[in-house]
């Protein structure tokens, strides 16, 4: 019984959250409590989904009964029930922000709805267990990030707005034709099926590569990957702090779920290749994204550029695809969605407060908020992984996988980015909150006890992890194994048949 | 015939490929949905053209089409229908607020906001 | 021809023009297209059609309606809350796979019987008709949700 609600529980409490508050019509506050209900349903529901993990192993339902290759089947191993977690604590701290934040005439307009259906969509993608059905959540997400992002109608969203929905337009068309390349090769769909194929075929691979190839362009556009990023610093800068809060925590890390999965389960047979591909465009997204993060002033796009070099950094864990490189890219992974949020919301609190967001035209802010500053600090030295705090371990586990495999020349350049990391967000820090006092008086009276209680949490969860990373080793071991051993995934399907 | 119909796919991907390079938005957005036809028919031929039976509950069927290509393509229709249709009122609704449908003019960050 | 239509449009004040063949015809039409668009929804439990080329089939029934008359006309003669209606069938589409946890099953296994009627005799009854019916709703009123915004933008 418990196999066969709980791993829907995540994709169907905010599915029907979402109905709910359709028929419920435009009560913004109606709209609120039902948001923040299910918010704290999903975060139960997903620690029960860990417990439920962490005892019995991977859980695997099928949709309407039919046995896995045929049917569609729902696997939640380790990794998707973390990723699930993550995604529902960052989903209720963004709904209590987005009270005070967002503004009644998009709450109006079905704003909670749509950012429940986003989480449909990625909670199904983290939790499915067949390629095409991946699209489909993944299309599901991505039409409510299309309303999410155009919501509200100013000029630089609507303008923003239509370059973003056209670029993820045609990178699914391109997921399209590169399921068509696969299903054309492996006459399945279900993703350990097509694992335990390729491992007993014995012949010539050449066209999987080309398969790889195209997925990776796919992926890498939703996850914002070197040639493929140019539309991000643009188009995650028009919407409100809220939406860019999920988005930037949540959106481009399914798509590094992605390429993890499908470049542990399908590709591993020409790894020279493939993956040698892989870590050479994450070694330039960190350089770019280094650079974007240096350049600028502005307090949104700085931490935009961030999102970019940990997109990298992570990718340098998967294309290592060993144990300590995948559990390195899991820790950064999970750890870099809880610090974007909570620097998001600290960086948003700042511009509501100021109605700036350029970090020059501020100063002296720590006489003002204190503890809004030293949250900020905490964040900044836990983005660029220092020891105790919960970049570091990610970073350790991603680094040693590279001298393990001799591959000095990423190690140095993630070594040396968490420089970068450091002093971008620090210099932020600095002349925001120290400096020459600002004039005060401009300061916008705005409610923000709910901000602050969200912004400070997500702190507080981030700081809590990274004190019990060492408490969590077993699970983070559990998730990464599924990676780099992929028979561990599939192994669900021989015990069907 | 898939030769035919790879084929088919390739003009149709080209030519979506020439409507998304114009300047037009109402022209990219024809180019997406042509495009994502290109993209359904190659899948069809992905899952071998052949005539055949209903795949469905019959033992003496021997020669079936396979099911599954049709099946998805469907699924992938209904999206692309739905994402056309978003970006059409999208259009609109930035062709009325931006007073432009040329993206050459939709740089930078608009001023008066 | 144009050159009255333009001075009638600009006379009366009024941009729908008063096309009374199309208003007669579609009234008719309406009904044949909305009865087509049932049978191919029913049709779609053995054969090719289903909800949503239904749907679809319906939507266009409304927007015909649309086309020969205007908003508040289609308002009137089909006094429906289309959101409404979308709602209904979202909440069908997802209620009805959720509710096979009642009978121990996993999501969207579906449950069918067949019951004896006086006059049809054998009828199957399957619970994919209810999940049907839900896509049938949704995609006649998503589609003609669009088509309202899009021609409303004109004004």
């Amino acid at each position: 019984m418990t196999t066969n609600i709980l791993p829907l529980l995540p994709i169907m409490i905010p599915f029907f959250s979402g109905i709910i508050m359709l028929f419920v019509g435009k009560r913004p506050i109606a709209h609120r409590v039902i948001a923040a209900i299910s918010g704290l349903l999903l975060i139960f529901s997903a620690l029960w989904l860990i417990i439920e993990v962490y005892q019995n192993g991977t859980m695997v339902t099928f949709l309407g009964n039919w046995a896995a290759p045929f049917g569609i089947s729902l696997v939640i191993d380790m990794a998707a029930a973390l990723l699930v977690t993550t995604t529902a604590i960052i989903t209720f701290f963004t709904i209590i922000y987005s009270f005070q934040t967002i503004g009644i005439e998009r709450e109006n307009y079905y704003y909670y709805v749509m950012i429940m259906f986003m989480i449909t969509g990625i909670n199904g993608a983290f939790s499915t267990g067949d390629i095409f059905n991946m699209f489909v959540f993944f299309e599901v997400f991505l039409l409510a990030s299309y309303v999410l992002i155009t919501l509200g109608g100013t000029k630089i969203q609507l303008q923003e707005g239509f370059k973003y929905i056209v670029v993820n337009i045609i990178s699914s068309n391109f997921f399209v034709l590169g399921l068509a390349y696969l299903y054309s090769v492996t006459g399945s769909l279900n993703m350990a099926d097509i694992s335990n194929k390729l491992a007993g075929f014995d012949g010539s691979f050449s066209i999987m590569s080309l398969v790889a190839v195209v997925f990776l362009f796919v992926f890498a556009t939703k996850a914002g990957v070197f040639p493929l990023y140019f539309w991000l610093p643009g188009s995650y800068y028009a919407p409100p702090m809220p939406v860019l809060i999920l988005f930037g925590a949540l959106l481009t890390k399914v798509g590094v779920y992605a390429i993890a999965r499908t470049y542990s389960l399908f590709f591993m047979d020409n790894t020279a290749f493939t993956h040698q591909m892989l870590l050479f465009l994450a070694l330039i997204t960190i350089v770019m994204g280094c650079i974007g993060a240096l350049s600028f002033s502005d307090m949104k796009k700085v931490i935009i550029y961030n999102i970019i070099i940990a997109v990298g950094i992570i990718l340098v864990g998967i294309a290592m695809m060993d144990e300590s490189g995948m559990l390195g890219a899991m820790y950064y992974l999970i750890h870099d969605m809880i610090i974007k949020a909570a620097l998001f919301m600290l960086v948003g609190f700042l511009i509501y407060r100021t109605g700036q967001t350029n970090a020059d035209r501020l100063g002296g802010l720590i006489k003002e908020h204190p503890v809004v500053g030293w949250m900020f600090f905490l964040a900044a030295l836990a983005l660029a992984g220092v020891p105790p705090l919960s970049g570091f371990y990610g970073k350790l586990f991603i680094v040693q996988s590279t001298f393990e495999n001799g591959q000095y020349v990423a190690g140095i350049i993630v070594l040396a980015s968490s420089l970068v990391v450091l002093y971008s967000v620090v210099s932020l820090f600095i002349k925001a909150f120290w400096g020459e006092d600002m004039d005060f008086t401009t300061l916008r009276p705005v409610k923000s006890d709910k901000i602050l209680f969200a912004s400070i949490a997500m702190v507080i969860v981030s700081i809590a992890f990274g004190l019990a990373a060492d408490v969590l080793y077993p699970l983070f071991e559990m998730a990464a194994q599924s990676f780099y051993d992929p028979s561990s995934y599939s192994e669900y399907i021989t015990e069907v048949e | 015939m898939e030769i035919i119909t790879i084929v088919l796919a390739g003009i149709l991907i080209g030519s979506a490929v020439y409507l998304m390079l114009s300047k037009s938005v109402i022209r990219i957005i024809i180019g997406t949905a042509v495009m994502s036809h290109g993209v359904h028919l190659m899948f069809l031929t992905m899952g071998q053209l052949k005539r055949g039976n209903i795949p469905v509950l019959d033992d003496d069927v021997s020669n079936y089409a396979d099911p599954l290509p049709q099946a998805l393509i469907l699924t992938a229709i209904v999206i692309a229908f739905a994402l056309t249709a978003y970006t059409l009122v999208l259009a609109l609704r930035s062709y009325r607020e931006l007073g432009t449908d040329n993206v050459e003019e939709m740089k930078g960050v608009p001023h008066d906001d | 021809m144009k050159h009255t239509l333009k001075k009638t449009e600009t006379e009366k004040g009024q941009k729908q023009m008063n096309d009374v063949f199309l208003q007669f015809v579609s009234k008719v039409v309406f009904f044949i297209v909305i009865m087509f668009s049932f049978n191919l929804f029913f049709a779609g439990h053995y054969t090719p059609g289903g909800g949503f080329v239904g749907g679809l089939l319906a939507a266009s029934a409304l927007i015909l309606l649309l086309i020969a008359y205007d908003k508040k006309t289609l308002q009137k003669m089909l006094p429906i809350d289309f959101r409404m209606v979308l709602t209904v069938g979202l909440l069908f589409a997802a209620g009805i796979p959720t509710l096979s946890f009642l009978f121990g099953t996993p999501f969207f296994t579906h449950q069918h019987t067949y019951i004896e009627v006086p006059v049809f005799g054998e009828i199957a009854l399957h619970s994919a008709v209810l999940f049907d019916i839900g896509v049938f709703l949704t995609v006649a009123a998503t589609s003609l949700f669009i088509i309202v915004l899009v021609g409303e933008a004109e004004n």
